[in-house]
């Protein structure tokens, strides 16, 4: 469909203005949202990944097609969630207790945003109560969480610990990231994923919702 | 403000350039060319034919400074320009006319063949801050007699840069000439926009042999440019202090500036160099001494007070192998000399006192060349005042990534590198094969080289280079040239 094709390439040139009007015509002219959604906006999310991936673009050209693609989904959205089509899901981020760093975090979910997730930012020195009771406040699948300092990583181990005391592990997961978290640290603490940055923890995000969703 | 360094204060500058002429004017300088001392003494010199000995005295010298350019351009193979050699302008190119190539599998030295230069040249012409490509490599498959002009036939069919080059002996600069004016299509054109770049070298000390002193004459007589490449050798053929070297290649040189504007006023030429100290435990010539390169950086700053554009064989490493000396090295002596404005730099992808090229060097080197062209364009404002107004969008957004202000400038404020150099996390990195720096230069020569495509010249060009070449290899007894099968 030329609409879609059209509106995946200028998504890819961050080209707000166009995908928007794009958006507009494809609804007008009759294709199901849903089929906008995948073949139009994520389809160019996708080529997006892609090209960053290779280093054929930058994060500033990634921001600029996220925020091409939420000017579509302004006109989608009421449309699909009258349809009852499910949106990618929703994200509880924030840094730690104890931890006042919020930059890395911060990156995380302006880029979840742009691949079309909602985000529950909590800010940070988040005590491990508050992202559990967020995440269920919110019916949020994925809770996200960084940390800077070697110090507050164990807080990290807390929030798992709450879940499986209050039997929500498995219906919420985890990831987890910043500078010294490692993906030994992951495994060790049982968090269900680990994003090396935030390009990688919006790619883990997708398959933790994937497998929520199967 | 353009960054820059300074070794010499004008009043050394002065008393160097002084202390050279009164050389140059006692004790003159050795030309075993009989031509060229019958020119010499035609216009005033005084020659002792018996000692081949000339001497130059100042109004000589001052005349041929008042003639030579105080800048020139040059053109790719399709006339399109490419350097700007003036001022504090800078631009890169690979070292010269190695011997060896360093073997990526082996990581050892071995000859190299006419599908390595050839290799090599596609290479260059996929390295962005490499200005211009060199005849590098010394192909070993080819007659000895050819094998200076069939490196320029090869640059010129498989990469569009402009060529830094030169001749080994006298009989094969016709040839080479014939090549580029095959390619710019008239000797009109080929002195309106220069294709190549000869380098020419006198021997330490204060003397030149027939091949290097008719190779200055014969590209003066074309318009073909010159670089000079006196080469002191500090604490050996020449004094063992820094101001002594420079004393004798400001002789050395200005000598072939003499020669080369006698033979035809207006020449283009480049006050270049490849001086070094001498390491008395190697007995060696090492590029990569800081001593070396404080040389290389002070004799360019005499070249300039003299009003002349410069070059010099620096940001080179004297390793064996692809390691750490050579990004030392080369780093210190590529970003020493962008600071000080020399405006060709001849040295990246070499090792071994520049007798053996590295595809692999050459990627990283290209990168290092990519961050000092950075450094030289400083640190200047671009929209950044009145401040507070980026600082309100700052707080009121969390962050600047898509800032009108950010597109805007970021490519030309950040240098981003090109995947040589490892910029990962650990984790991203290890994810993406935990590469060591060989094997991604590795990655990157295939990569690029695969990625390349031979400059679309016209059949008939093309056919006449073949054609040149070919006749010059029958003298020498070859019928065929091994790029045919290619």
């Amino acid at each position: 469909m030329a609409v879609l094709d059209e509106m995946a390439a200028n998504l890819v040139q961050g080209a707000d203005e166009r995908v928007s009007e794009l958006t507009r015509r494809a609804i007008q002219d009759g294709l199901p949202p849903k089929r906008i959604l995948d073949e139009g906006l994520l389809a160019g999310m996708t080529r997006v990944g892609e090209l960053f991936k290779c280093h054929e673009i930058y994060l500033p050209d990634v921001l600029m097609a996220a925020q091409a693609m939420n000017a579509g989904l302004e006109h989608l959205k009421p449309l699909l969630v009258r349809e009852g089509v499910p949106m990618l899901g929703r994200v509880v981020l924030g840094s730690v207790h104890g931890d006042l760093h919020d930059i890395g975090k911060n990156l995380v979910g302006v880029m979840l945003r742009g691949a079309g997730f909602e985000v529950v930012d909590l800010g940070n020195d988040v005590p491990p109560e508050r992202f559990v009771e967020a995440a269920q406040e919110h019916s949020a699948p994925v809770i996200g969480m960084s940390a800077l300092l070697t110090t507050t990583m164990p807080v990290m181990g807390r929030v798992v610990n709450l879940l499986q005391q209050r039997g929500l592990a498995g219906r919420i997961k985890t990831i987890i990231g910043g500078a010294p978290v490692t993906e030994k640290f992951a495994r060790e603490i049982g968090v269900d994923a680990y994003g090396y940055d935030a390009a990688n923890a919006v790619e883990r995000v997708k398959s933790l919702m994937d497998t929520q969703a199967a | 403000m353009r960054p820059a360094v300074r070794f010499l204060s004008d009043e050394l500058v002065a008393k160097i350039v002084t202390e050279a002429r009164d050389i140059l004017g006692h004790l003159g300088v050795e030309i075993h060319n009989s031509g060229i001392l019958d020119m010499l003494a035609e216009h005033g010199a005084r020659v002792d034919t018996a000692r081949n000995r000339a001497y130059l005295n100042d109004e000589l010298i001052d005349r041929a400074l008042r003639t030579a350019p105080r800048s020139f351009q040059l053109y790719d193979v399709f006339g399109r320009r490419t350097h700007d050699l003036s001022g504090c302008q800078v631009h890169f190119t690979p070292g010269s006319a190695a011997i060896n190539l360093l073997d990526p599998q082996t990581n050892t030295a071995r000859r190299p063949t006419t599908a390595d230069y050839v290799r090599y040249a596609r290479l260059v012409s996929r390295l962005e801050h490499l200005a211009s490509q060199s005849t590098a490599l010394v192909p070993a498959d080819v007659h000895q007699n050819v094998s200076d002009s069939f490196r320029l036939f090869l640059s010129l069919m498989h990469c569009a840069k402009p060529v830094v080059t030169g001749c080994f002996t006298i009989d094969s600069f016709s040839v080479m000439k014939d090549l580029q004016l095959a390619v710019r299509g008239s000797a009109a054109e080929l002195k309106a926009k220069p294709l190549t770049v000869f380098s020419c070298c006198p021997t330490a000390p204060l003397k030149w042999s027939d091949v290097t002193s008719q190779n200055v004459v014969d590209c003066a007589r074309h318009f073909i440019p010159v670089e000079f490449i006196s080469m002191p050798l500090s604490g050996f053929v020449a004094p063992v202090t820094l101001v002594g070297s420079l004393v004798q290649h400001t002789a050395e040189t200005l000598s072939g500036i003499v020669i080369s504007q006698l033979a035809n006023p207006g020449t283009p030429v480049l006050y270049g160099g490849s001086p070094a100290v001498f390491d008395v435990r190697y007995e060696t010539t090492p590029m990569g001494a800081i001593e070396t390169m404080m040389i290389d950086c002070a004799y360019n700053e005499i070249g300039k007070h003299l009003g002349l554009p410069t070059q010099a064989y620096i940001g080179l490493s004297d390793g064996k192998q692809f390691d750490a000396q050579d990004g030392l090295e080369t780093g210190v002596g590529a970003v020493l000399a962008a600071l000080a404005g020399i405006n060709n730099i001849s040295g990246p992808g070499m090792l071994d006192f520049e007798s053996c090229l590295s595809l692999e060097k050459l990627v990283l080197d290209n990168e290092i060349c990519g961050m000092a062209l950075r450094l030289t364009a400083g640190i200047e404002p671009k929209d950044d005042f009145p401040a507070r107004p980026r600082f309100e969008e700052l707080l009121q957004g969390q962050h600047l990534l898509i800032s009108k202000h950010t597109r805007q400038h970021w490519r030309s404020e950040h240098f981003l590198p090109g995947r040589v150099i490892d910029r990962a996390n650990r984790s991203r990195w290890q994810e993406e094969g935990a590469l060591s720096l060989h094997e991604r230069a590795r990655q990157e020569v295939a990569r690029l080289v695969a990625a390349s495509e031979p400059p679309a010249l016209p059949t008939d060009v093309q056919r006449e280079l073949t054609r040149l070449m070919e006749h010059e290899a029958r003298r020498y007894g070859m019928s065929r040239l091994p790029h045919e099968e290619l």
